[in-house]
């Protein structure tokens, strides 16, 4: 049992403090990511989403560049640009595309100060950093910043968890019970930013739609029930990052190079997997959600 | 100000070749992608392309071979997996899957890989000789393609419910669609970068769309300003030696701005004339 053990979590793996707080900041925001991402997923905001990661990641280049704490970047410019966008456009396909000019804007700007970090920081790891993260990377002063903005961002969801929940479902209807649907959707695009910041800094700009979508979507197909998914997504996320940094930590002396595989990839396969899983279960004949699909 | 050697160096010779028909591709693509609105498959599928880049400078390969196997592999799990209603789901998780393989690549790639990142930011010295011959081909290719595709493609993103009505088999034209661009992202992220193959793709288009409402004078409209967008940016990239997907998104991103305020002193005037003559 013991060696097994010692097979599963490679020796030092509960000793070393980089992994512990890896473990409790993936955690974290891994939970309060799938929670969120059931709402854009049902609300229909992934790419939005995915847009403000890459905001982000522009105001993370910015931040290298200035040599402050790369959270704030992620934070400031993902919360500017979500705003943004919310404002610019009301209709469905000028959404897309307001989205897509906006999101082009931000890409320029990260390309350009991710070129000027690599040339005049001298951190030529910047852009990985950024774009694919360093979850083992990250300074212990930054994990009670997270825990506590993610603290924040669980209270406002539960205060307004209602009227949000009839908004992503049913506009019309809130606006008639006098919903204010409008200040209901920016204070949720606030809150995804910050989420989304938090994704993007433990797995990167590029990979935290991962985080907020991949759980979302496979916990909708196991459940109807939107408060269960919200669990379902939560532990769903958390295993994916959690399994993901124990086998990071044990592909250090894989081939071919020994220096360990992205803990990122592992993530992004392990939710991809889930996924496929319960789409596959799905289509599995007698499952219980086909019968309840040929019901209603 | 400018040097003659923008003109007559051989690699920035193949920068215009190159960029010309990336130009000239993009907006008639671009003009598809705009009134399906997947702006989101057009931005995932580049990155998508990027992780093969990455794949093929670990294998030591010609990065071209791995851009187009992922982008095109892409487009096909978007075109399999998705079902009408979370479209943008599926895209999400084929983006994040791709983008995860390429996370590991790059990982794994032993030393500081500059191509990789070329990829990522795009290059304009990056365009070897026979670059330019591959992007020629490809890019002849997709244009035909998109001519054979033209009028069904039309009529089904103008109207699903007609074009189904008609006998077109809706979801194969659209599986096409996306290979087509797929393919053309495989030639346009060398030269613009991955992160901004996009905003050539769907600025030019979202531009004109602002200008003009007919068909065919809007996708005259976005290649004259596709095109514009790439020399500009070029010769910006090359006094500067910034990334050139900078200046692609800028140029874009500014003539947008200048068509929508058009746009709205136009519908202004419209108005103000309306209520003349209502007086």
């Amino acid at each position: 049992m013991i060696r097994f053990l010692n097979l599963l979590f490679a020796p030092g793996f509960f000793q070393n403090t980089q992994v512990m707080n890896a473990l409790l900041l993936g955690g974290v925001v891994a939970a309060i990511s799938g929670v969120v991402g059931v709402f854009v997923v049902i609300r229909g905001q992934s790419f939005v989403g995915h847009a403000i990661a890459d905001f982000g990641g522009a105001g993370a280049a910015i931040a290298v560049l200035m040599g402050i704490n790369t959270l704030w970047g992620f934070l400031g410019f993902g919360v500017l640009s979500a705003a943004v966008v919310e404002l610019m456009g009301d209709r469905a396909r000028e959404h897309d595309l307001a989205t897509g000019i906006v999101l082009s804007v931000a890409l320029g700007v990260e390309s350009l100060f991710l070129y000027l970090d690599t040339h005049f920081t001298g951190q030529a790891g910047a852009p990985m950093m950024i774009l694919f993260g360093s979850i083992f990377l990250i300074k212990p002063s930054t994990v009670s910043i997270v825990v506590a903005l993610t603290a924040a961002t669980t209270v406002i969801i539960i205060t307004i968890y209602r009227p949000l929940l009839l908004c992503s479902i049913d506009p019309d209807l809130a606006r008639t019970r006098g919903v204010p649907v409008r200040i209901v959707s920016l204070l949720f695009i606030v809150l995804l930013s910050f989420v989304v910041a938090e994704g993007s800094f433990i797995i990167g700009a590029l990979l935290s739609t991962a985080l907020l979508i991949g759980p979302a979507a496979a916990a909708i197909r196991i459940t109807h029930k939107l408060g269960l998914a919200m669990l379902y997504s939560a532990v769903l996320g958390t295993l994916a990052v959690w399994i993901g940094i124990v086998l990071a930590y044990d592909s250090f002396l894989w081939p071919p190079v020994r220096r360990g595989w992205p803990v990122s990839f592992f993530v992004c396969a392990l939710i991809l997997l889930f996924y496929l899983l319960t789409r596959l279960r799905e289509k599995l004949p007698g499952s219980g959600i086909m019968m309840v699909r040929r019901v209603t | 100000m400018l040097d003659a050697g923008i003109f007559t160096q051989s690699f920035m010779i193949h920068a215009w070749i190159g960029g010309t028909i990336v130009a000239i591709l993009s907006a008639f693509i671009g003009f598809f992608v705009v009134i399906r609105g997947s702006s989101f498959a057009a931005h995932a599928l580049p990155q998508a392309g990027f992780a093969g880049g990455a794949g093929a400078v670990l294998l030591n390969i010609n990065p071209l071979c791995g851009l187009a196997a992922f982008a095109v592999g892409g487009a096909l799990l978007i075109g399999y997996l998705g079902d009408k209603e979370r479209n943008d789901v599926i895209t999400a998780l084929t983006l994040v899957a791709t983008l995860g393989a390429g996370a590991l690549f790059l990982g794994l790639t032993n030393k500081y890989a500059t191509g990789a990142y070329a990829l990522l930011f795009g290059q304009i010295v990056g365009v070897s000789s026979d670059q330019v011959v591959a992007t020629a081909f490809i890019g002849i290719v997709c244009l035909l393609c998109l001519a054979f595709l033209y009028r069904p493609l039309l009529l089904a993103s103008v109207s699903r419910e007609i074009a189904e009505a008609r006998g077109v088999p809706v979801r194969l034209l659209e599986i096409c669609f996306l290979v087509v661009v797929g393919l053309a992202t495989a030639i346009i992220v060398p030269v613009v970068g991955a992160l901004l193959c996009f905003s050539l793709l769907i600025g030019p288009n979202a531009t004109s769309v602002y200008l003009t409402s007919s068909p065919g004078k809007a996708m005259a409209l976005s290649l004259l300003i596709s095109l514009v967008t790439v020399w500009i940016s070029i010769v910006l990239a090359y006094i500067s030696g910034w990334p050139i997907g900078f200046f692609v998104s800028m140029t874009g991103a500014l003539l947008y701005a200048c068509a929508r305020a058009v746009h709205y002193f136009r519908v202004k005037n419209i108005r103000l004339k309306a209520g003349i003559i209502q007086c």
